[in-house]
């Protein structure tokens, strides 16, 4: 229950998270390159595309940023300062400012207080890189370097990932993507309201896929963990089911009351599960806080329900085991 | 009430047959106190098992109230157990985690009555356990415990009652007072007992001794 719900926050929490910051760019309309999914940024695209966009009619502002992977899941984003201010109304520096030398990188609060940064910091990521301010998060990306030198230093002369762009005032919105399309017809156009209906974990197969391996491998866990305990629980009542069926209870009576007690026990289970995955959550804040997650209550029902019945069926072949118990075999045991 | 003829019982043990039982005719009347005595291995407990309906004879007659045991089902032998017949143990077999009211009272719940009645209070004053109702067995003593697996054994009114040793386990002064109830109990319900014992003390509280020696009576 606990790892359903914490490995579901985790996903709902950085999927949100990075659609949040996405909307926090300020721009009404997303271009990507032809080849590109809706998460990561993947492919790329030339940057004289942006002056092709900012030429359009009722086109306000449009800027291209460059999103280079660092390492496994970790990326920088190259921007132009002066244009990406313009678009997001600017950053809030909390400490220093705005780069000052190539390898400069502008990191948001969040990141510092993660890696214990601050001004004039140097740290590896990647490169060596020299932290010159610490913003207030909420701007697309947790680290910023100047495009220019970005591009330069992987090799990306020229290559943008993502070309923002507002427009002069949101009814045009519609007409801008409409411009947008016929002029690079094989690329992807989103207006950011679009963009972010879809940058939800039910429209991303990845982590669809991801969801349902992790529901697997709990219920699987769950179930041999209700099926073993049920098992010694059977074996050390030995004695008292032969005394019930001493008594006259029937088969029916002691799968019941077996059931009976895994279902209090799910229940109770389920609860203590919910409860522990508010401390997963506090802790994962705590030390992972570059990864956000949260509590996603609409999955308590189904998680519950997937815990409970998995939990049955965990106790359902102890309990038939226990109800074949020979009485006269079961009285003496010891 | 009960009637038996040319019982017999064997048990497979690997590629031995134990003959257990080897032909045991007996006969008790309604309300008789009836006590079973002989040595280990003489076939007594056999008897009880399969006069309680715990396990089904080989071959032979057996009635109990009418009902032919031979010809029953297992589903037949446990209801058998819930309405006809009670059982007291050595070992009391008290549920350890239910209270001594729970333990008194999941025997009515397995016969599907309700938990309180006047019989059931009727008992509890007869026994003299009121006051220990929401004990769990390991609070009580053997005597207590022994009175409350009493309790339980005739709650639901069975026909007949059969207590294995059940001074077995307990001194000399619980032993009679657990006589004592047993007797009381046959006298004032007239409930039909057939108690197993090798003493031959608590075999004189009977009404008549049966001998078993080698699975079969003996007089």
């Amino acid at each position: 229950m606990t790892l359903i719900l914490t490995l579901v926050g985790v996903s709902y929490g950085i999927v949100n998270d990075t659609a949040s910051r996405t909307r926090g760019t300020g721009a009404d309309l997303m271009v990507r390159p032809p080849d590109s999914s809706v998460i990561g940024f993947s492919g790329n695209m030339p940057e004289k595309l942006t002056d092709v966009v900012r030429a359009l009619p009722h086109v306000a502002l449009a800027t291209g940023v460059l999103q280079q992977p660092i390492g496994s899941i970790n990326t920088i984003t190259g921007i132009n300062l002066a244009e990406f201010d313009r678009m997001s109304g600017g950053f809030e520096f909390i400490h220093g400012g705005p780069f000052q030398q190539p390898n400069d990188l502008i990191v948001d609060n969040v990141f510092a207080e993660a890696k214990h940064l601050h001004v004039g910091s140097t740290f590896d990521y990647g490169r060596p890189w020299r932290v010159c301010g610490i913003v207030e998060t909420g701007k697309l990306s947790r680290t910023f370097a100047e495009r220019g030198y970005l591009q330069e230093l992987y090799s990306a002369d020229g290559k943008i990932t993502t070309i923002f762009v507002k427009v002069d005032k949101p009814a045009d919105i519609a007409l801008v993507q409409s411009e947008i399309e016929q002029k690079l017809p094989t690329y992807k156009i989103y207006s950011m309201e679009e963009y972010l209906s879809l940058f939800s974990v039910n429209n991303i197969p990845e982590v669809q896929a991801f969801t349902k391996i992790v529901i697997g491998i709990g219920l699987v866990i769950g179930f041999l963990v209700v099926f073993l305990s049920m098992y010694t629980a059977v074996l050390e009542r030995t004695r008292d089911i032969g005394i019930l069926k001493a008594l006259g209870a029937g088969p029916g009576y002691i799968v019941n009351m077996l059931m009976r007690e895994t279902l209090w026990l799910s229940a109770f289970g389920t609860i203590f599960g919910i409860l522990l995955s508010f401390a997963a959550h506090a802790l994962l804040l705590a030390f992972m806080p570059t990864y956000p997650n949260q509590i996603v209550y609409s999955w308590w029902a189904p998680a519950a329900l997937l815990a409970i019945v998995g939990s049955l069926i965990g106790a359902l072949y102890p309990g038939i085991k226990a109800a074949r118990q020979d009485p006269i075999e079961a009285l003496s045991y010891d | 009430m009960i009637e038996v003829r040319d019982l017999k019982k064997t048990y497979h043990v690997g590629d031995v047959d134990v003959h257990a039982l080897r032909g045991v005719n007996l006969s008790v009347e309604r309300g008789e106190f009836v006590c079973v005595v002989g040595p280990s291995g003489s076939g007594k407990s056999t008897l009880f098992h399969i006069l309680g309906g715990l396990t089904p004879p080989t071959s032979g007659e057996i009635h109990i109230e009418g009902h032919d045991l031979l010809k029953m089902s297992d589903r037949e032998r446990t209801d058998l157990r819930k309405k006809t017949v009670g059982f007291v143990f050595q070992k009391y077999n008290l549920l350890p985690t239910l209270t001594a009211e729970e333990n008194i009272e999941i025997a009515r719940d397995i016969a599907g009555r309700p938990a309180r009645d006047e019989h059931f209070d009727e008992i509890l004053n007869l026994l003299g356990i009121a006051g220990r109702l929401h004990h769990k067995p390991r609070a009580l003593s053997g005597g207590e415990q022994q009175r409350v697996a009493i309790a339980r054994a005739i709650v639901n009114r069975p026909a007949i009652l059969l207590a294995d040793e059940p001074t077995g386990n307990l001194d000399s002064e619980n032993s009679q007072i657990v006589l004592d109830l047993l007797r009381r109990l046959n006298h004032q319900f007239h409930q039909t007992i057939l108690m197993i014992t090798h003493d031959p003390d608590a075999a004189a509280y009977g009404d008549r001794i049966v001998k078993m020696r080698d699975g079969r009576v003996t007089e």
